[in-house]
């Protein structure tokens, strides 16, 4: 299973395997990584999972709708290029090693 | 001495109650207690992604084991509380008598069921739990399972239709009111849902009522026009009603749900009520009382009692927000359009891309966005801070809307 380090809220770094196919907010959330809300559970409505991915992979990502694109518009932590919705990004092999950093607000 | 929290619900409202009282440095017990068997998990996609196969069992549940393990929330799933003694601070359940410091009444609600005469072996179908979202979905994926009745034009309804309607059914939707989703949503919208259900085939009888149900071999229902409707499978999705009886019997105060203040609290001190259970006073309806069935509403009251458990009494002042996803159509609601007398339409309508602006004395009530989730994200943000756009460059889509 493909490893992912989390680097939650406060700054804390979280090192996880994560089945292939589960989202990124999912497994967050499974492993009570600090800062990760997700009040929606995953249907892409509240933009309360809003994450930084890092920079190498981000290449690797499924190709953002633009529904999530609309949504880190609003989100509350400032949005970069390396900002998506943890609820979007499925894992998948090509993203073992990946470090998602978690915003300290959502 | 440490105090302890006993919560009656694990839905979005018990489960956040708990993680918000640790978030907060509570370090004293807390308990669920929940007659649902299965491992907590969100009730909203059952109807939805669950319900499509998008969603799996594990992509639904709240949270982990360990995570309860951790955090020492007890969980007692699958055990009835049958009384709840307020004099005593004292709750019976199956597995004995416990005392608490706290009760947080997260009942939710029930289905409303049907008052009519239903003959038949079976019984229509109803969805509240993941059980009956496991069994709604067998009976509805069978491919002798053409024709589908759903009998309720409201959210939960027209998803479930919308789903089965998607995978290739005959689907009826007999509703009583003269439109779809009448209590929350204007014509226009009632509308623009209507013609996207007829284009997917869905046979609309509006300001219909069933009065009768008998199986034979299928389902006959009995309208109030005189026709007859015949279905493989019937499904009723007429309203829920608040989960109060506990309550009623321990003498705390409940109307249409359980009477509590601005501060989520029940006419007895230290009892709590949260949720779709919960009777509130909401700045966002005026400051009069409403229940609120969303997610939002469960997840801000708990937040809302478990700093005032822990010794920082806070108000409840958020503004309520309610989501519905049927074929295409990403419904997204902020704030509670009841009683406006203006309203704006900003967008592709046709194109299914466009949001519904609401204003009572001039002021902006509530937003309704249709694929637009930027809107609502900036409605909410509006609306919580009292802010009223300028309504000119409101109608003037050339004009970005975090500048109107």
């Amino acid at each position: 299973m493909p490893q992912i380090t989390y680097i939650d809220s406060d700054g804390n770094k979280h090192q996880v395997e994560l089945p292939l196919g589960a989202t990124i907010m999912e497994g967050a959330v499974q492993n009570d990584i600090k800062g990760i809300i997700a009040e929606c559970g995953g249907s892409c409505m509240c933009a309360t999972c809003h994450c930084y991915i890092g920079e190498e992979y981000l290449d690797k990502l499924p190709e953002m709708e633009e529904e999530e694109d609309e949504m880190l518009e609003g989100a509350v932590a400032p949005r970069t290029e390396r900002s998506r919705l943890g609820c979007q990004v499925r894992i998948s092999n090509a993203l073992d090693g990946l470090v998602v950093e978690i915003p300290q607000e959502q | 001495m440490k105090k302890n929290v006993i919560i009656i619900g694990a839905g979005h409202a018990g489960i956040q109650s708990a993680a918000s009282l640790r978030e907060e440095g509570f370090e004293g017990s807390i308990c669920i207690f929940s007659e649902d068997a299965d491992f907590p998990y969100q009730k909203p996609p059952l109807s939805k992604g669950y319900l499509d196969g998008s969603q799996q069992k594990n992509s639904i549940m709240f949270r982990s084991e360990a995570w309860y393990e951790n955090n020492q929330v007890e969980l007692k799933l699958g055990e009835l509380v049958d009384k709840v003694d307020v004099s005593q601070n004292t709750v019976y359940a199956t597995s004995g008598v416990y005392t608490f410091d706290f009760l947080v009444f997260a009942t939710g609600a029930y289905n409303r069921e049907l008052p009519i005469p239903i003959k038949g072996t079976d019984q229509p179908l109803y969805l509240r739990t993941m059980k009956d979202a496991d069994y709604l979905k067998v009976a509805l994926d069978q491919e002798n399972v053409q024709d589908i009745l759903v009998i309720g034009g409201g959210f939960i309804g027209l998803e479930i239709a919308a789903y089965a309607a998607k995978s290739g059914k005959k689907v009826t939707v007999v509703e009583y009111q003269p439109r779809l989703m009448q209590r929350v949503l204007p014509p226009m919208l009632s509308e623009h849902f209507a013609a996207k259900h007829k284009a997917y085939g869905v046979d609309l009888r509006m300001g219909v009522g069933v009065q009768a149900l008998n199986q034979d071999s299928r389902w006959t229902a009995s309208l109030s026009t005189g026709e007859t409707v015949a279905a493989d499978q019937v499904v009723v999705g007429i309203g829920v009603l608040p989960s109060q009886n506990l309550a009623e019997q321990a003498g705390i105060k409940c109307s249409n749900g359980i009477e509590v203040n601005e501060f989520c609290e029940t006419s007895v001190t230290g009892v709590f009520a949260i949720g779709d259970c919960a009777l509130h006073p909401n700045p966002f309806a005026g400051g009069g009382m409403v229940r609120l069935e969303s997610v939002q509403n469960a997840v801000d009251q708990a937040k809302v009692i478990a700093s005032t458990i822990c010794g920082k009494p806070t108000s409840y002042h958020q503004v309520p927000w309610f989501w519905t996803h049927q074929y295409n159509l990403k419904l997204q609601m902020a704030g509670l359009s009841e009683g406006y007398d203006q309203l704006i339409v900003r967008g592709d309508v046709e194109g299914d891309k466009f949001s519904v602006f609401y204003f009572k004395n001039n002021q902006l009530i509530a937003v309704d966005s249709i694929n637009k989730p930027a809107d609502h994200l900036q409605a909410r943000k509006w609306i919580q801070a009292s802010y009223t756009p300028d309504v000119q460059k409101l109608s003037d889509d050339s004009i970005k809307l975090n500048e109107c």
